[in-house]
């Protein structure tokens, strides 16, 4: 029986920050063997950015780059000398997939573009992630990830509620546009590992970050021109509900199916104000729904959001909560699936990471080793697998080549 | 020949997260049959999907978004006949999806344990809300809720302001995930001749792309909440209004190189040199005072000019589009954002496109969504053989309903 989902999968990563490295986090965490390229010196930017464990700035202390490097190994490779990119060649022979995430161009300017390499490994994928992809009117403009994800139309859209549309469009959490498209990546490299599998047919993917997030919007993005709709933050994504303030935070709830409405109804002990006609069907609700939250408020605020979650569940009412950072770690229903995943890290010890959304019954999900320090598996590689001699990596080293 | 050519799938999903999961493996070529019953309709397919979407060809439109490419057969799985049909059906396919409430597919009697028994190397994969285990399994969730319940909505929302309720992007980004996933165990399978069964839970997908302000309170016990559009590191970093109705562009700088082209840009020279602003923790420190400044200055153009003037100056720039803007915009046309397909009832609709460029095996839109047991012939009839007056006599008696 197989250990891993996707062992056997060689994988080289020549990325930084998020979105690739999160794309190939998601391969690692299923068992594909990822070698991580760092720049020589400084490394993974994502090294210097926070959160620092301990709030201490230290290049093997940061959050981000911990998670997001987890079951990888790392070497420092520098692809701009003559030398680095001979190794890099000859890495590519033994290798299934390549991802990449230099500006559109610039592997071409280094000799290592899809046309060459193939030339080295004819059933390679690379997979290129940038933020508007390698063709079109915008492929050499810069975007941060803010910039993607407002140019995604997803900004727009947030947050919903009229009382918004005199602030600015936001974006949905931290980096969020970035992991869309690192799982994105990831996606499309599995369809063509299956194909790569079945033919010997390597190919070349082009991954747009914009396209990433644009096509998790798809049930509004094409309204305008189905509809001549422009949506705008001004609704607010629920006829009624949404994330109301109860006792001691807020309590979110949304009633989709007719049957929900009456069972909230009768949780709420039969008020009143519910038989009034305004409120007999969804679309009348949907109508008033101003007034719906209005009322709800005046009930909800006497609960805390713990009674609504629970009792309202039990009640057949698809209420939630506002959960943070510290609920999740602290959630029994989490703790009981394991979500958090325990990662010992010679620089910090053992720390809760959030853990992968699937459990797979033959091949489960298995932190083998954490983010590798900068340049950890260099000797492995060069001396082990490439065949370098030992007494070459301090030449290699002063050269700025590993 | 398409990357996942003769893959079958049996697609009990509803709504909109199961239904993204395989959309994904039908644009790559997945043959993905839907199952759907009179008994209960995809949420898309009900009268009071109109009202929440605004028309009737709205909702037609939401569903059709989500269901290109895919078959449609009537199936009604309160009937004994129709549990048996499921259970053929099985037996021709490769992969089964579900996004029922944990526990559904076991009281249908299509659990793993017996779908397994039926094919020994199917792949199974349950997309519910809190996953199959836990005190929270049978609880009831939807894209608003989820999103409150990862931990998303607590980091999304204005300064000071409430929390924000995500869209239906919080159910297509665990969809996402499940695909994923599926594609994970299609290629272990395909090394091993092994299937499995995946407990997938939709809340926790949603967590993962939290990741790092998650690893803040586990390394530091800090609890992150929301913080507008700002970043930890970079500023000016947030949307400026521009000339126009509800216009916004969104512009980040990171790094002196960045900030002193933006002051050039903007003909401001003399903040260039403003100790206020003389390095990137001194722009953080003073960004509310910058965000007035650059904003006296976007307001006076459209969001295309300021992505303009400032792109040719290496300023990373881009307007917070709308939905109208991003059908129209020169780049999304050139990179064919969207395509349009022929609805059988709606004439000509357009959906977004597969967001992935393959060389070799293009990722494609194929059909419009099914009309609602559109295929049943050809799933029946063809691939289960079951003669004529027999399937006529199945839809008299309410199974294929």
């Amino acid at each position: 029986m197989p250990k891993t989902a996707l062992g056997g999968l060689k994988v080289l990563e020549l990325c930084q920050l998020v979105a690739g490295p999160y794309c190939t986090k998601l391969l690692a965490d299923l068992g594909a063997e990822i070698i991580k390229i760092e720049t020589p010196g400084c490394g993974d930017p994502a090294r210097n950015l926070p959160p620092f464990f301990h709030d201490e700035p230290d290049p093997e202390k940061s959050g981000l780059f911990l998670y997001l490097n987890t079951n990888k190994l790392g070497i420092t490779l520098n692809v701009e000398t003559a030398t680095g990119q001979d190794i890099f060649k000859k890495m590519i022979e033994d290798i299934d997939v390549l991802v990449e995430d230099k500006a559109p161009g610039a592997m071409k300017q280094l000799g290592l573009d899809y046309a060459s390499l193939k030339e080295i490994n004819p059933s390679l994928i690379m997979a290129s992630i940038t933020p508007f992809g390698q063709t079109g009117t915008y492929r050499d403009y810069k975007a941060y990830h803010l910039n993607v994800f407002h140019g995604s139309g997803e900004g727009y859209l947030t947050p919903g509620g009229i009382e918004n549309m005199d602030r600015p469009p936001l974006k949905v959490g931290n980096l969020v546009g970035e992991y869309d498209s690192g799982l994105n990546a990831a996606i499309a490299i599995l369809g063509a590992r299956y194909y790569q599998k079945r033919t010997g047919h390597g190919q070349y993917i082009d991954i747009s970050k914009q396209e990433s997030v644009m096509s998790l919007n798809r049930l509004d993005m094409p309204r305008w021109a189905n509809e001549g709709e422009v949506i705008t933050r001004a609704k607010l994504g629920v006829p009624y509900g949404g994330a109301l303030p109860c006792k001691n935070g807020y309590t979110v709830f949304v009633t989709w199916e007719a049957e929900q409405w009456d069972k909230l109804v009768k949780f709420m002990g039969d008020p009143e104000w519910a038989s009034d006609d305004k409120f007999k069907d969804y679309a009348s609700r949907y109508r008033h729904g101003e007034l719906v939250n209005a009322l709800l408020t005046e009930w909800m605020v006497g609960h805390t959001k713990e009674e609504l979650y629970h009792q309202g569940q039990a009640a057949g009412v698809p209420f939630a909560m506002v959960l943070t950072a510290k609920d999740l770690l602290e959630s029994e229903h989490l703790k009981e699936r394991g979500f958090f995943i325990q990662v010992d890290h010679p620089r910090t010890g053992e720390i809760d990471y959030p853990g992968v959304p699937y459990k797979f019954s033959k091949t489960p999900c298995h932190i083998e080793r954490p983010a590798p320090l900068l340049g950890e598996h260099n000797e492995e590689f060069l001396v082990n697998r490439l065949g370098y001699p030992r007494e070459e990596l301090p030449r290699l080293g002063m050269a700025g080549v590993i | 020949m398409d990357c996942l050519s003769g893959v079958r799938i049996i697609d009990f999903t509803r709504y909109a997260a199961g239904p993204q999961i395989t959309l994904l493996l039908a644009h790559m070529g997945a043959e993905v049959i839907k199952i759907e019953t009179m008994m209960d309709l995809d949420h898309f397919r009900r009268q009071e999907a109109a009202v929440v979407w605004g028309s009737a060809r709205a909702s037609a439109d939401c569903f059709n978004s989500l269901n290109a490419n895919k078959m449609s057969i009537t199936l009604n799985l309160k009937t004994s006949r129709g549990v048996e049909l499921a259970k053929r059906l099985v037996r021709i396919c490769d992969v089964v999806v579900d996004n029922f409430k944990a526990g559904v597919m076991d009281r249908l009697g299509l659990g793993y344990p017996v779908l397994r028994e039926i094919k020994p190397d199917i792949i199974m994969l349950s997309a519910s809300s809190h996953g199959a285990i836990g005190p929270e399994s049978s609880y009831i969730a939807y894209a608003v809720t989820m999103g409150a319940l990862s931990g998303a909505s607590e980091v999304t929302g204005y300064e000071g302001g409430p929390p924000t309720i995500l869209r239906s992007s919080a159910d297509l980004r665990p969809g996402t995930a499940a695909a994923f996933a599926i594609l994970a165990a299609l290629n272990c399978r395909q090394d091993t001749g092994a299937g499995q069964f995946i407990d997938f839970s939709a809340r926790e997908a949603i967590s993962c792309g939290i990741g790092e302000l998650i690893m803040d309170y586990t390394m530091n016990g800090r609890v992150r909440t929301r913080n507008g559009n700002r970043d930890d590191i970079m500023a000016p970093h947030n949307c400026y209004r521009c000339k126009g109705d509800d216009k916004w562009v969104s512009i980040a700088v990171g790094n002196n190189e960045e900030w002193k082209a933006l002051c050039h840009a903007m003909d401001k020279p003399e903040l260039a040199t403003d100790e206020r602003f003389a390095d990137q923790f001194s722009r953080w420190k003073h960004q509310d005072q910058l965000d007035v400044l650059i904003e006296e200055w976007t307001i006076k153009h459209t969001h295309y000019e300021v992505m303009d003037i400032l792109q040719k100056e290496g300023v990373a720039a881009v307007p917070a589009f709308n939905n109208e803007e991003v059908f129209n915009d020169p780049h999304c046309k050139d990179r064919e954002c969207f395509v349009s397909v022929n609805h059988p009832e709606e004439g000509e609709m357009y959906v977004v496109s597969p967001p992935w460029k393959f060389s070799e095996t293009p990722a494609r839109v194929t059909s419009a969504a099914p009309l609602l047991g559109q295929h049943n012939e050809y799933v029946f009839g063809k691939l289960l053989g079951i003669p004529k007056d027999e399937i006529s006599r199945l839809v008299a008696e309410k199974v294929l309903y």
